[in-house]
């Protein structure tokens, strides 16, 4: 079979932290770097006893990104726990939206180079927290844990899996970039990780359902998402003409 | 005069009369405290040196003119799960045996604003999972009553310290009865306010959702002063009400008259020990004495609260402790092999069996296949409780039911048998699962002169009510001038 009788399925989760002036269940400041450990307080770093107090503004910017990308907003939405252990994680869980996410249903339009318009749909935006840093390097095996990120407010916004190649994902994100920067809700500085994608793609023969999807996570740049997704393409559409499926694997970038 | 034996409100008495002085309450309870704490072992840490030296202070800014305050001065006892900026807040688990919290418990920023001296903190079950104190890692806590039985749990050490009048009066939790069974056991009052009227933030968390600070003292008068207290809406905890602050103890009124008392016939009768019940069936004739009506009813879901429970509880648990990992403040195994080996040595070295019997529970009924069989039923389940109780006010004002179904059990009696251990609480924890107040208070003792206690449950926000009703019985039941702790061995 030709490589034009493949089609690839592209999702998108794009975390996009928020400017809010400070951090999403405390009052720290929500800031960029920092001595390690120095913008922290008993709440963000999970202290016995504490407990997260929601910034509203935090719901006013996710709203906001909610109405400027078509999703009709939840008027009963809550937080959820999500539990896991891992050192950047303080209270071993996240709190985010599982069931009753603030934004759901949205969708926005993107432009490719050929001039073809093409609307992406958006299953929902929610609200949670950021996590913290491990430095890996240079400490004699050991890990270090910094907390400043902990509690930054991100959202996060999952796309319906209509992208069908780099390039549309490419333009699906740039297109939200620029929405989150002209709304003022995220500086989107892609360097610094307050913008990051996790890609999920698949591939399947025109026509089939959906195939095996490998997820690739925190991306957080176009030309290294671009060169992944035409390499997992390629990857995945070698897999079928070999007679094997592609095997589900999750690759974490960054 | 022995000021230990004094409540709060006698002593606040003759310090305005100068027949006493705050350093030698202070001196008179620190002595207390090393003639009784061998005996009873309420304390997981004294602060004795400290409140010495706290007490000296405050007598001098007091007669400089410096600071005045009807409390100033006072000493108290507060349970090992309340952060306390600076001094050990350990929770009686060898996981946080070295931790110092940098912050103080808004319970406990508020009595440090009256100037109430901390004479230590109290011990209790490990996370405040248990009924008797036994589940502590550092020891057990004796009853003052008789050394050889449990002061209930798991506020048992402020219960305990309460009863040996070594601490005036303490700060308990309650979650599923942890202040009312304990005050029961030990003759005190002990109140678990409405979930909500007490804020939470820097109570190391057990069950969320059930959680409350509240009062544990010799008399109903003290207890609605310490609620005056720690009460008060808290913008770090958003489960804190934000309601009108009260004066409690002006519904401290002699007579109950007009007030309906509603009986739940479920919560007596089979597996209640009879003394308990005969001394509340006599209290509901005192009351009717007092002016009150006697009603009837019926509470029949009651008995899946006790399930309904620990199910909630457990989830709830699973979660809050996941924090205790090995990475920070906790307890870290020496030899570990990588980061899961630092995390699966360092909970198990460092949690007690009850806890982790929890924990495992906990993380079951939270398991994707089994969420909907159990904790979403338990949360529906949950709501017809409260239905039920909802109905129930509508006929009567108060409910009253014993704190616990027997009078304190031997050390040791219940410990090889958890189910058993669970089904003492029956009575206390549809309060708890409700969101009610209630309060429990002493009600004369059984045949071996264990404290009996009786357990009166209000509406929401309605604390006066039972204040009232616990105040007008107290009166007439005069327990403290007739029965004494003895701490027979
Ligand atoms: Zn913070």
């Amino acid at each position: 079979m030709s490589r034009e009788d493949y089609e690839a399925v592209i999702g998108l989760e794009v975390h996009a932290e928020l400017s809010t002036k400070t951090k999403i269940f405390c009052s720290c400041a929500n800031e960029f770097g920092g001595e390690p450990n120095t913008n922290i307080c008993p709440v963000c770093t999970a202290m016995p006893g504490a407990l997260p107090v929601l910034n509203e503004k935090v719901v006013e910017y996710a709203v906001k990104a909610g109405l400027a990308t078509n999703c009709s907003i939840s008027k009963d939405s809550k937080n959820d726990r999500k539990n896991y252990f891992y050192p950047d994680t303080p209270k071993a869980y996240q709190i985010s939206q599982y069931d009753k996410p603030l934004c759901e249903n949205g969708h926005v339009e993107i432009e490719t180079s050929d001039g073809n318009k093409k609307v992406i749909r958006i299953e929902r935006i929610h609200i949670e927290d950021d996590a913290g840093k491990l430095n890996h390097d240079d400490f004699g095996g050991e890990s270090l844990v910094d907390l400043n990120r902990a509690g930054v407010p991100l959202i996060e916004t999952v796309s319906k899996p209509d992208m069908r190649s780099a390039e549309e994902a490419e333009q699906y994100l740039r297109k939200l970039k620029s929405i989150f920067e002209y709304i003022e809700v995220s500086d989107c500085k892609m360097q610094e990780g307050s913008l990051r994608a996790d890609v999920n793609v698949s591939v399947r023969k025109k026509g089939d359902p959906l195939g095996t999807r490998t997820e690739m996570k925190n991306m957080n740049s176009f030309r290294s998402i671009v060169r992944a997704i035409n390499y997992e393409i390629e990857r995945q559409i070698d897999l079928i003409e070999d007679g094997r499926t592609g095997r589900a694997r999750k690759l974490k970038v960054g | 005069m022995n000021i230990t034996e004094l409540t709060v409100h006698e002593l606040q008495e003759k310090l305005k009369n100068k027949e006493l002085t705050i350093s030698e309450i202070t001196k008179a309870y620190v002595d207390r405290i090393n003639e009784k704490e061998k005996d009873v072992q309420a304390f997981v840490t004294t602060l004795t040196e400290e409140a010495t030296k706290q007490s000296e202070e405050i007598e001098e800014k007091i007669n400089s003119g410096e600071i005045k305050g009807e409390f100033a001065g006072i000493p108290i006892g507060i349970k090992d799960n309340m952060c306390t900026k600076g001094v050990k807040t350990t929770c009686s688990s060898k996981m946080l045996e070295n931790f110092i919290a940098p912050y103080d418990a808004t319970a406990v920023k508020k009595i440090n604003e009256e100037n109430i001296i901390n004479l230590g903190k109290l011990n209790m079950d490990e996370f405040a999972m248990g009924g008797s104190t036994e589940h502590s890692y550092f020891h057990k806590t004796y009853n003052p009553w008789n050394l050889n039985k449990v002061p209930g749990g798991s506020s048992g050490g402020s219960a305990a310290a309460v009863a040996a009048n070594m601490v005036p009066w303490a700060l308990g939790s309650d979650t599923g009865g942890s202040i009312r069974q304990p005050a029961s056991f030990c003759g005190v009052v002990g109140l678990k306010p409405t979930y909500g009227l007490v804020s939470r933030y820097g109570l190391v968390a057990f069950a969320s959702s059930l959680d409350q600070i509240g009062p544990i003292t010799k008399d109903v008068r003290d207890s609605a002063m310490l609620l005056n207290i720690i009460t008060g809406h808290d913008e770090m905890d958003t489960t804190s009400a934000n309601i009108e602050k009260k004066d409690y103890t002006k519904a401290l009124k002699k007579d109950v008259k007009g007030m309906k008392i509603g009986v739940p016939k479920e919560f007596y009768g089979e597996g209640v020990q009879p003394e308990v019940e005969e001394k509340i069936k006599a209290a509901l004739e005192e009351y009717k004495k007092l002016g009150a009506e006697i009603v009837e009813i019926s509470l029949d879901v009651a008995e899946y609260s006790l399930a309904t429970y620990y199910i909630i509880a457990c989830a709830e648990a699973s979660s809050n402790l996941g924090r205790f990992d090995g990475v920070r403040y906790t307890h870290r195994a020496k030899d570990y092999n990588g980061l899961w080996d630092l995390y699966k040595k360092s909970r198990s070295e460092a949690f007690g069996d009850e806890v982790k019997r929890r924990i495992i529970l906990g993380t079951y009924v939270l398991s994707s296949g089994y969420y909907d069989a159990y904790y979403k039923k338990a949360q529906q389940v949950r709501t017809l409780v409260m239905n039920k109780f909802n109905e129930a006010f509508g006929k009567c004002d108060v409910i009253i039911t014993p704190t616990s179904p027997t009078t304190a059990f031997d050390i040791g009696g219940k410990l090889n048998d958890p189910l058993s251990m669970y089904k003492a609480d029956i009575c206390t924890v549809s309060v708890n699962i409700t969101g009610l107040p209630g309060i429990s208070v002493p009600c004369g003792v059984d045949n071996d002169g264990m404290p009996i206690g009786m357990q009166i449950i209000g509406n929401r926000f309605e604390e006066e009510k039972i204040l009232n009703a616990a105040y007008a019985y107290e009166q007439v039941e005069k327990f403290r001038e007739n029965h004494k702790p003895t701490f027979k061995k």
